[in-house]
């Protein structure tokens, strides 16, 4: 394996009991000294990763290496190098932050002045050095989620895991939150593995991410090489009826191609017949319209200049005999990215997994 | 030769091995009763509290049932003093019941989770918790018989009866508590554990001598008593009213209770390794 390559994710699989597959098959690899994002909704398998990665739980197959150590050969040998800060802040209430801090340290072998000294540091590097010898049931979430940090780091590790590091933190604690992140990689030359389902924070932080959907990754890049496959606006049309419910069943076969590729339609030969009437109906536009699909009354599409392209649409669907409820135009946001990449909008794709 | 040869540093490295992770098992084992001490420090209150019932019961139950002993049958002179070692018992059970509850709060908090990324031992969690059962059990045994001595309860077998009545206690309670930590562990609610903890309990405290000698229970309950570990613990422990202690009986329910105790250490051991399956 190569030496800077800090994680090395090779055919991840994972499934639950009751047959909740959470990845099916999932491989990437983090250089040393970077952070690398997962983005995705909830369900998506970012979890589970970093749980095996963290030696956490097991995979039913597939391999996995962290600091050139094997994750399920030797568990032992990978905690040492790393640390974790889970998604919920797990903090022991009854104690206070010092005695959190020296009670890791010393799962870690840390003892002694040493471990004194590193406790200050951090309580001092994350702001609580005056908190710190309070019971943390006192501390804020934001407090609690600082100290979950430092517990993470207290025994110098090589490589940094943070699930959803920033979730439920109010704008203030998160911005807090990213300038740590960001010097942690910087000047630390820490490895940093996040998992996010915020659009800004993988922008902000990673190096490079990857966009999990269903147990798998479905994009990779920099989020500038991601971002720059998603110029432009997104237009988002609400047709007053659901063109596939109404479509006569005798549609042209020339497009249900096309149709079933674009994904999401009300299902099977009337969706693909919707999208091509519509795709018709537009003809004229040609050219300006990227990724069009339909997804029962939504429509959506991809164009330079929002503000420009809308009324054409309007007017071009009116001409067609399509009655329109509303339409709306947007930035690209994650349900652009993610439906670009994983053919379903972000929150659909939350809603369908609970997990 | 050669064989013997290169086998030996390989040997001796694996002993090693052997020894720094029993080392580190003792060493994060301490770490984590030392947590739960503090937490107890803090809320000194909640150390009160559980002493509360085992008080009534000595104290009242005691003084209510105080002419139980002038049943003919009845062998010892004090019902106070034939009370107490089956109080302590009784008190070890109750406590020990609520043992998995940690495990569960810690499962909530994401503590659990953190506590097994960390390089120590798995088996230091367990111990760390029953560790810090025995402890408390200690305490509360020895406050217990000072209040029956103080209410006039005399053991004529001496310190050493007295010492191997809170060792069978704390083995009981050790059984118990992995018990109530693989329940933890499994159903990973807190109302299932105490559920069955209550369940449990008071059932298994009756069906014993804790409050009532062998020779006065009905047949039924005797002979349900005879494989019942609250029993094995209160019948060692009443030694300490004999002037003559058979240790032949004490060594017995004690080693019954150790086999009990390891067996359901490893349930336990075993439950903790379904929870991280299917973290």
């Amino acid at each position: 394996m190569p030496a800077d390559r800090a994680i090395e994710v090779r055919d991840l699989v994972k499934t639950y009991p009751g047959d909740v597959r959470a990845l099916a098959g999932i491989s990437f690899a983090v250089p040393a000294g970077t952070v690398f994002g997962l983005l995705g909704p909830n369900g998506a398998g970012k979890s589970t990763t970093v749980k095996i990665l963290t030696t956490l739980t097991r995979a039913d197959s597939g391999t996995a290496t962290v600091a050139g150590i094997d994750v399920g050969r030797q568990p032992n040998r990978v905690r040492r190098a790393i640390g974790c800060v889970f998604q919920k802040a797990a903090v022991d209430l009854e104690a206070t932050g010092r005695e959190n801090l020296v009670l890791q340290g010393r799962l870690y072998g840390l003892h002694g002045g040493g471990l004194r000294a590193r406790a200050d540091e951090l309580l001092g590097r994350f702001g609580l050095a005056e908190a710190a010898d309070r019971i943390t049931r006192t501390y804020s979430g934001g407090m609690q989620r600082k100290l979950d940090v430092a517990m993470g780091l207290v025994h110098r590790p090589r490589v940094l895991f943070l699930d959803e590091p920033t979730t439920g933190l109010d704008p203030e604690a998160r911005a807090e939150m990213w300038t740590e992140i960001n010097r942690l990689s910087t000047a630390e030359g820490l490895t940093v593995l996040l998992t996010t389902h915020y659009l800004d924070e993988a922008d902000r932080l990673a190096d490079r991410l990857a966009i999990v959907d269903r147990g798998g990754i479905v994009a990779e890049g920099t989020p500038e090489e991601l971002k720059s496959e998603l110029r432009g606006d997104a237009i988002v049309v609400e047709l007053a009826a659901d063109l596939a419910a109404t479509a006569p069943a005798t549609a042209t076969a020339a497009g249900g191609g096309a149709g079933a590729a674009a994904g999401g339609g009300a299902g099977g030969a009337a969706g693909g017949a919707a999208l091509e009437r519509v795709r018709g109906t537009l003809a004229g536009l040609n050219g300006s319209l990227r990724e069009l699909t339909l997804d029962g009354r939504t429509l959506r599409a991809r164009v330079d200049s929002g503000a420009s392209a809308v009324p054409a649409v309007l007017a071009a669907l009116d001409a067609g005999g399509i009655p329109v409820a509303s339409a709306t135009v947007a930035r690209p946001s994650l349900d652009d990215v993610y439906l670009r990449y994983a053919g379903r909008a972000f929150s659909a794709a939350n809603a369908e997994e609970p997990r | 030769m050669t064989q013997t040869y290169e086998n030996a540093p390989r040997t001796a490295a694996a002993r090693v091995s052997a020894g720094t992770s029993l080392a580190a098992f003792l060493l994060d084992g301490s770490h984590f009763v030392g947590r739960q001490v503090r937490a107890l420090l803090r809320q000194p209150a909640f150390l009160v509290i559980t002493l509360v019932q085992p008080v009534i019961w000595l104290l009242l139950f005691g003084q209510l049932f105080k002419r139980v002993s002038e049943i003919p049958g009845f062998a010892t002179g004090s019902y106070v003093a034939f009370l107490t070692p089956g109080i302590v018992v009784m008190t070890a059970l109750f406590s020990s019941g609520w043992a998995g509850m940690g495990f569960i709060i810690d499962m909530e908090r994401g503590v659990l989770n953190r506590f097994l990324v960390t390089p120590a031992p798995r088996g230091s969690l367990i111990a760390g918790n029953l560790g810090y059962l025995a402890l408390t059990s200690v305490i509360q045994s020895l406050i217990i018989i000072g209040l029956g001595l103080a209410t006039g309860a005399r053991f004529p077998g001496g310190p050493g009866s007295l010492a191997a009545l809170i060792g069978c206690a704390v083995l009981l309670a050790a059984a118990f508590g992995s018990f109530s930590n693989a329940l933890a562990l499994l159903l990973r609610s807190q109302e299932s554990v105490i559920s069955v903890a209550q369940l449990l309990v008071l059932p298994l405290s009756f069906l014993s001598s804790s409050l009532m000698p062998e020779n006065l229970l009905p047949g039924w309950i005797h002979g349900v008593a005879r494989f019942n570990p609250v029993n094995w613990a209160v019948v060692a422990g009443r030694e300490t009213l004999h002037q003559d202690v058979d240790w032949g009986i004490v060594a017995s329910r004690a080693s019954w209770l150790l086999l009990l105790a390891l067996a359901c250490g490893w349930l336990s051991t075993r439950a903790f390794r379904a929870y991280q399956r299917s973290v």
